[in-house]
């Protein structure tokens, strides 16, 4: 943990957090700044909910990998909860979702700290996308059959399979074996989630905004996701050093950023679409006093299997072809 | 005038103990309501409504056996100690751990649903119980719907409010618990869900059995769409 790159990296985002809660302080103050209130609120909102993210990791860190794993598990088990809370289910589906919250889920985490990716990367795909239909047909109620299975198994691959390739990161095999390299790369993702999310909703205050979808989310825009993607992948590329690709190119890391970006932007929509469906405007609102994890997560959740998967590609083909 | 007995009433009956306190009661009593916060998720919301040590009969929707520990656990530490479940004796009777978390955790009233007479009344059994310290948890629809609308009420809230008007009562809404923990289950299953306590309801003098029993339940129901 304390090698300079880290140090670099989490002192970096530790002055950019209070650097943030500062400016936040300031703009509420001033009632007479010219920005929309609503704004400022979902900026303080975001702000608070980083802090507490980067506690968490730097904590998750500190401890070691598998406290991070249970770290991540734990958020998992909290957004599907989220999730199937709010997909209507019948008394039918009771005894699948028991074996969904109590097998599937700390399963797919355990086999994640064990680095098993045979087994952990197809757990839920096959395994529990078999085990779940069948559950829900011996309880014998047909109504709906299809309609309740798809949703339990997208909440599952959504919250727990795609979430489980973040902690994931931790046990992939980097070059050059350097301490904190896993740690460092995990980081790095989250920041650079993080930070897309953010530049995208910064670039889509723009006027003369061209809307993507109005119905699923009217504050999304063309000028958000390009503008912010373009922003994240200049961060990524200065970022480069930080990163397992720096032996590659500085290229990479740009590159990855850019998919990390546009990855996190489906992440949200997707989740904008299914919330616009049932009628909520955030997962916290639905439950008066929790945090609403799903809305804080969703840009992970879609990222984090596509850079778990890209990163690995990477791997194979530099073992395949060591640089120089 | 009835209706500010709770403020300066509350004083002296939150400092009288006389229920059980030992050492293994008290870690089951904060272990218990742990879990049952943890399991059912459950976020706590007061409207027009505050928790307070005085008496009080805490009257709520009945979809899941959770309901009784889910409520008696959303209430404060303090107000927790002198407040006692209603529950059915026949349910809470079978077996030791339930025996043992219903006479030792809840202290629990446990009524005798099967053996319902006039000298052997479940009203007169609360109002003994309660003398003038405990508060009550209350499920007025008799039994577990399977509907998350809450049924008819049974007379027995009439017949408490008519022996004790003093009594405030407060409706409680508990939402998503059929979907926790429903009828048949065993498992329970860790969704959210949410509490509401309501402002207090009394019964007015005179008021006819079917119009107070009625309003108890507009009230409970009132508090699922704030």
């Amino acid at each position: 943990m304390s090698d300079p790159k880290t140090l670099g990296l989490v002192g970096g985002v530790l002055v950019l957090l209070c650097i943030a809660t500062v400016i936040v302080q300031v703009l509420r103050k001033r009632a007479d700044s010219g920005l929309d209130t609503a704004v400022i609120e979902t900026f303080r909102r975001r702000v608070r909910s980083w802090w507490v993210l980067c506690t968490l990791l730097a904590a998750a860190f500190f401890i070691g990998s598998i406290a991070t794993v249970v770290l991540f598990g734990l958020i998992s088990f909290w957004a599907l909860r989220e999730f199937i809370t709010l997909t209507p289910t019948r008394p039918g589906d009771h005894r699948t979702l028991f074996w969904v919250f109590f097998l599937c889920t700390p399963a797919q985490f355990v086999l994640v700290g064990m680095n098993l990716y045979g087994i952990y990367s197809v757990l839920i795909p096959v395994y529990a996308f078999l085990l779940i239909p069948a559950r829900i047909a011996i309880s014998d109620d047909s109504k709906r059959f299809l309609e309740r299975t798809a949703k339990i198994q997208a909440g599952l691959l959504i919250c727990v399979y795609c979430l489980s390739y973040a902690p994931a990161l931790l046990t992939l095999k980097l070059p050059g074996d350097q301490a904190g390299a896993n740690a460092r790369l995990l980081f790095f993702f989250v920041l650079i989630v993080q930070l897309s999310d953010a530049l995208q909703y910064a670039w889509a205050q723009i006027p003369n905004k061209h809307v993507i979808a109005p119905t699923i989310s009217p504050t999304r825009t063309w000028e958000g996701l390009l503008g912010g993607t373009a922003s994240v992948t200049l961060i990524g590329a200065a970022l480069w050093w930080a990163t397992p690709f720096q032996d590659s190119a500085w290229w990479m890391a740009a590159a990855m950023s850019a998919v990390i970006s546009v990855m996190g932007f489906a992440g949200g929509f997707t989740m904008s679409a299914i919330k616009r469906d049932r009628g909520v405007k955030d997962y916290g609102t639905l439950v008066e006093g929790h945090g609403g994890v799903l809305d804080r997560i969703d840009s992970i959740c879609f990222a984090a299997p596509v850079f778990f998967h890209f990163t690995r590609f990477w791997l194979e083909v530099n073992k395949a072809a060591p640089p120089g | 005038m009835r209706r500010g007995t709770c403020v300066d009433g509350g004083g002296h009956r939150g400092r009288r103990r006389s229920m059980e306190t030992s050492f293994t009661s008290n870690v089951a009593r904060g272990f218990l309501a742990l879990l049952a916060r943890f399991l059912s998720g459950a976020s706590v919301r007061w409207i027009n409504s505050q928790p307070d040590t005085c008496q009080r009969v805490y009257f709520a929707n009945h979809t899941s056996h959770l309901d009784a520990i889910v409520v008696w656990s959303s209430l404060p530490p303090a107000v927790r100690a002198i407040t006692r479940p209603v529950a059915a004796k026949d349910y809470w009777m079978a077996g030791p751990i339930r025996r043992y978390i219903a006479n030792k955790v809840f202290n629990a009233i446990l009524i005798d649903r099967t053996e319902i007479k006039v000298h052997h009344s479940p009203v007169d059994m609360m109002v003994r119980e309660i003398a003038n310290q405990y508060s009550l948890i209350v499920f007025p629809e008799g039994g577990r719907s399977s509907n998350p609308e809450p049924g008819e009420f049974k007379s027995g809230l009439y017949y408490l409010c008519k022996r004790r008007p003093d009594l405030e009562c407060i409706p409680v809404h508990i939402d998503n618990m059929n979907r926790i923990l429903p009828r048949g289950q065993v498992l329970p299953v860790p969704m959210l869900s949410c509490i509401t306590f309501g402002p207090p309801v009394w019964l007015e003098s005179g008021e006819p059995k079917n119009a107070f029993l009625e309003r108890a339940r507009q009230a409970v129901r009132r508090l699922k769409e704030i």
